[in-house]
């Protein structure tokens, strides 16, 4: 067996393909923002998720510090059940506000965290108490009539 | 008369495309029955590789460019009406990592490589090189076929994913450099709306199906060749379009199982 100039030409391409991969996966994929680092998970309850999805970003004073990792109907309480993972670099006072809200006018939905100012911090598991659903258009189209009408 | 003529004819072409239909997933059984040897000996794959791999990535990777630039300008000029020409970047991202690194990398693959497999191994059958081997005991589908198989399937997703990555720096030229669009809501937005395992993963799952169809026609179509000149260049036609119209069908039965509208 030889070593021939065919076989460098292969040797090439597959690196040439490879690399393609990788440019994808890091560039333009979001391979690189998944969290790598160590995680713990949080939960909240929302009533109305609207078009939240998992892997949504987690952001507190705009910087990422988590993901959304599942979306459930809690059937005990009819409200929808959101666990997320959240860097472990970052704790969060037990009254921090979970809003959901929305980046720019049609961009995607993602949890914002407000913290409050309690000295206990959330542990592994523990749940946001404050929440604040999506907005909803036909509800703040409804409200905006309905009160429109009381004014009269 | 021209009545019974007619249906006999529609009768033999019905049974004849079954036969060939047999013929052809017992060729493909005996290809990959037959595999061990393009990976025992994985010279011949190697070989195979650098003429259906290597010899395709120009028009691979030019043609990925020049997709990527019309994406850029068309998706542009689309979205300037709805005023978000930050999105351009993931238009031009999803629209290629998700349909057309796949589909037109397969169907620039299959008239590049697939037609010079048909024909070489139609030409082989031709010139009674594959009845010799048969006579010297070498079994052609295992030294002949099975190679250029795997190789076309191994290149296959390499190729997609070069057209792809081709693709995004071509959307990137024409919409940040030229036109202007913002550098950083281009990468963020692209990074934002593609995910890798939903899309880049079932781009690269859905291009390994697509090399693995494209070689599977190319090598069959070339066995069964008539061992004459006219046969062996209906056989190529043959190729080019039933690979294509096999890529594209199977292209919207993937997308359906994989995207679903979710």
């Amino acid at each position: 067996m030889e070593r021939t100039t065919l076989d460098l030409w292969v040797g090439i391409f597959v690196v040439a393909g490879i690399a393609a991969l990788v440019v994808l996966a890091l560039k333009v994929g979001n391979l690189s923002t998944y969290n790598i680092s160590e995680t713990y998970q949080l939960q909240a309850h929302f009533t109305n998720v609207g078009g939240l999805k998992p892997t949504a970003s987690v952001r507190s004073a705009g910087v990422l510090v988590g993901r959304v990792t599942s979306i459930m109907l809690d059937t005990e309480r009819y409200e929808a059940k959101v666990t997320m993972s959240i860097d472990k670099r970052y704790q969060f006072p037990a009254d921090t506000f979970a809003n959901i809200l929305t980046s720019g006018l049609l961009g995607e939905q993602y949890i914002g965290l407000l913290p409050g100012g309690e000295d206990e911090m959330l542990a592994d598991g523990g749940e946001f108490k404050k929440t604040q659903s999506a907005v909803v258009l036909e509800d703040l189209i409804g409200k905006f009539f309905t009160s429109s009408v009381d004014a009269k | 008369m021209a009545i019974v003529s007619s249906l006999r004819g529609i009768g033999k072409r019905v049974v004849n495309a079954v036969w060939r239909l047999g013929y052809g997933s017992r060729f493909f059984l005996m290809t990959l029955f037959y595999s061990g040897m393009s990976f025992r000996r994985f010279r011949l794959t190697v070989r195979e590789l650098f003429f259906s791999g290597v010899m395709s990535l120009i028009i691979i990777l030019v043609a990925g460019m020049f997709v990527g630039m019309v994406l850029g300008l068309q998706g542009y000029e689309t979205l300037k009406r709805y005023g978000s020409e930050s999105a351009l970047g993931s238009l031009v991202a999803l629209s290629l990592v998700r349909e057309l690194g796949p589909v037109l990398a397969a169907l620039l693959f299959a008239s590049r490589a697939g037609s010079a497999m048909t024909a070489e191994i139609g030409l082989m059958k031709a010139t009674e090189q594959i009845a010799a081997m048969e006579l010297m005991a070498v079994n052609p589908i295992a030294r002949v076929v099975a190679p250029r198989f795997w190789a076309g399937v191994i290149s296959m997703p390499l190729l997609a994913a070069m057209f792809s990555a081709m693709g995004v720096f071509g959307g990137y030229v024409v919409g940040v450099v030229n036109i202007g669009v913002d550098e950083g809501s281009f990468w963020s937005q692209m990074q934002a709306a593609v995910d890798f395992r939903d899309d880049i993963l079932n781009g690269v799952l859905k291009s390994v199906v697509f090399g693995l169809v494209v070689t599977a026609i190319a090598l069959f179509e070339g066995y069964d060749a008539p061992p004459t000149a006219e046969g062996v260049s209906g056989a190529t036609t043959r190729t080019v379009v039933q690979s294509s119209l096999a890529i594209l069908m199977l292209d919207f039965i993937l997308t359906a199982l994989m995207f679903r509208g979710e």
